[in-house]
């Protein structure tokens, strides 16, 4: 009978197979007299075989990829199979120690020597804390600790993922990642998307699943059903591999089902991260910052030429909008010479900058227009940070001296959002940053993890800015995106369409799913859920009502 | 007691690779034989941990000690490979599971 697990879905996708936990390293409980030293030595040593055959089928299966953590993993198979350490363990629990306790002392010898011996040893003792931590877990009843290897395809169950622990992870042999913390913007989220992994983060109790567990996870609408048989895991294969091709079919422009157009665009931050055959409608937010970072001074207008010109002449007759440098004190380049500030978020940066130091915007924008005057994209370009009408005006002003006739603003702080009709009397479109604008309006650094639940695109409050930004831009007739993480869930794409949001720009890897989303309901249907979704009393709640 | 004095081979001492090959054949031995470097305790070859905690580098000198019917070949097998370069060639790593036959 399977159970039901509830979560946030954000990386869409359909996948089953068995469930295997990330676990911490366990603690040793306070040493407690044991009942039954024959029960407590048959623990102990059936603990040593299942760590020896866990580390030999991680071997197993490290060697063709691996041969130096390979040859690792066999060295601790000998020492878990070593003969004396299992006497040590014997004489330990016969003196009336536990199991996990016999295992750590018995260990904890050769740990002294390895330590004494120093070089090449020492650096050994790793090998052995792991040993010891893994064999301890089984004594306990806890799964083993570190990313799980079970020499075959699984899902992958921790508490959160950190970069470190993923670092290892070979993608090939995960099928679905589950938290059951984290968040829409935590690491798992965006290493998920980055894979193509279907991803379930904040599900609740999910650690509770026993390792080894058939399970089904739905990336998408964020359930995850737990004991599930093999008939089940069959079924949500197949259903997988109709979603592909349903995706797969969709193909030009985005439009809901009768038609309305959402065009699709890409976020890039050089010519390398264009789709292959650089399929899709353009380019909705081209970064520049890559051409600015690491150097000690700025880059040369030749050097922004050849950088813009690649990009736009892969896109011949599409549409591409290059944000402006969008650097300061929380993303310090050197040669700007900026004072830091206690309060990065909140100082100089963006268009502030280009206020501060107009030369390196100038080079920039004459950069832009040189490339765009020799190749055949549709260019515009937009400020990132602007706050008020008047740094509009004066950035189009900016764009139109140096040649280009379509200038934008982004819209990441609130008050911008608020006054979005008077920026689109000096703007020619905005277009709408919610990771940002979701910082600034819930006071929530986007670096704090533990504010992942303020910083989650459906929370109403951050819709309803939108909504604000949509509507101007509906009565003005010009156009009003969203690019950032907002525009790649699926499910949310949907409710920015019915909010009014004329496109959405995202890594070019989610475009296929949201395509599929629009086409899936009408306008009407969009509109009915964006109401919803903003009457909703917050992120929770908005998800769950669609 | 017979007894043989060999001089480690291998390029990374009696470490990692040429450790696991020379546990696994100490325990695929009909007797227990035993290793130790000059006049330290000697400890069981076919103990992996205790095998490490030498801390033997190439160049340095072990004993090998065995008693019993088969001594002499089984410390021959062991000093004849603990005197190769271990790391050099292609040897394949036998753990116990496999040993057998």
């Amino acid at each position: 009978m399977a159970d039901t697990l509830r979560g946030i879905g954000v990386s869409p996708g359909l996948a089953a197979g068995p469930a295997y936990r990330v676990a911490a390293p366990p603690q040793l409980p306070a040493p407690g007299p044991v009942a039954d030293p024959d029960v407590e030595l048959a623990r102990a040593l059936d603990a040593l075989a299942a760590v020896a055959a866990d580390l030999a089928a991680r071997a197993a299966a490290a060697q063709p990829r691996n041969a130096t953590a390979a040859e690792v993993l066999q060295a601790q198979v000998l020492m878990v199979q070593d003969p004396e350490l299992a006497e040590a363990v014997t004489d330990a629990v016969r003196g009336g120690a536990g199991a996990a306790h016999a295992i750590a002392a018995a260990l904890a010898v050769h740990r002294q020597a390895f330590q004494e011996a120093g070089g090449y040893l020492a650096e050994r003792i790793a090998d052995l804390d792991d040993i010891r931590d893994r064999a301890v877990a089984v004594c306990l009843g806890l799964p083993m600790p570190g990313i799980p290897s079970p020499g075959h395809p699984f899902v992958l169950v921790a508490r959160d993922l950190a970069p470190a622990d993923t670092a290892g992870l070979d993608p090939a042999g995960v099928l679905a990642l589950v938290t059951e913390s984290g968040g829409p913007t935590s690491h798992t989220a965006i290493l998920a998307r980055a894979l193509g992994l279907p991803a379930v983060v904040r599900c609740a109790n999910a650690l509770d699943v026993p390792d080894g567990t058939l399970v089904a996870v739905d990336g998408g609408t964020g359930q995850v059903d737990v004991g599930i048989d093999e008939d089940g895991a069959a079924a949500t294969r197949a259903a997988e591999q109709r979603r592909r091709q349903r995706i797969g079919r969709g193909s030009g422009p985005g439009r809901t089902a009768d038609g309305h157009r959402v065009a699709l665009l890409a976020n890039i931050g050089s010519a390398r991260d264009l789709p292959p055959d650089a399929d899709c409608e353009g380019v909705g937010l081209f970064r520049t910052e890559l051409l600015y970072l690491d150097r000690t001074d700025a880059p040369g207008a030749g050097e922004q030429i050849a950088a813009y010109t690649e990009v736009f002449a892969a896109l011949p007759g599409r549409k591409v909008v290059v944000r402006t440098l969008d650097a300061g004190a929380d993303k310090p380049l050197p040669f700007l010479g900026l004072p830091l500030e206690p309060n990065p978020a909140l100082g100089v940066r963006g268009l502030r900058v280009g206020q501060q130091r107009p030369a390196v915007l100038r080079t920039q924008l004459h950069a832009i227009a040189e490339a765009a005057r020799t190749t055949r994209a549709e260019v515009w370009v937009m400020a990132p940070m602007v706050a008020i009408p008047g740094e509009a005006a004066w950035f189009a002003a900016e764009c139109h001296a140096a040649g280009l006739p379509v200038a934008g603003a982004m819209v990441e702080v609130p008050a911008a959002a608020l006054q979005a009709s008077a920026l689109l009397r000096e703007v020619d479109f905005l277009s709408i940053g919610t990771n940002d604008l979701s910082q600034y309006a819930f006071a929530a650094d986007r670096m704090c993890g533990e504010l992942a639940e303020l910083l989650d695109p459906w929370q109403p409050a951050l819709l309803a800015l939108i909504a604000v930004c949509a509507g101007a831009g509906r009565a003005a007739g010009k156009p009003v995106g969203v690019c950032g993480e907002a525009a790649a869930d699926p499910a949310l794409a949907v409710v920015l369409a019915g909010l009014g949001v004329t496109s959405l720009s995202m890594s070019p890897r989610s475009i296929p799913e949201v395509r599929d989303a629009l086409a899936a309901h009408t306008r009407a249907d969009c509109k009915r859920l964006a109401s919803a979704a903003l009457a909703a009393a917050d992120a929770a709640v908005a998800r769950a009502v669609i | 007691m017979p007894s043989r004095t060999v001089t480690v081979g291998s390029a990374s001492g009696l470490h990692a690779r040429p450790a696991a090959l020379f546990v696994a054949a100490a325990a695929a031995q009909p007797i227990p034989v035993t290793i130790r470097v000059g006049d330290k305790r000697a400890v069981p070859a076919r103990s992996m941990l205790s095998v490490l905690s030498l801390g033997a580098k190439r160049g340095t000198e072990v004993v090998l000690e065995a008693e019993g019917d088969g001594a002499d070949d089984a410390l021959d097998a062991l000093a004849d490979l603990l005197a190769r370069d271990l790391d050099a060639d292609g040897t394949e790593v036998a753990t116990a599971g496999t040993a057998d036959g």
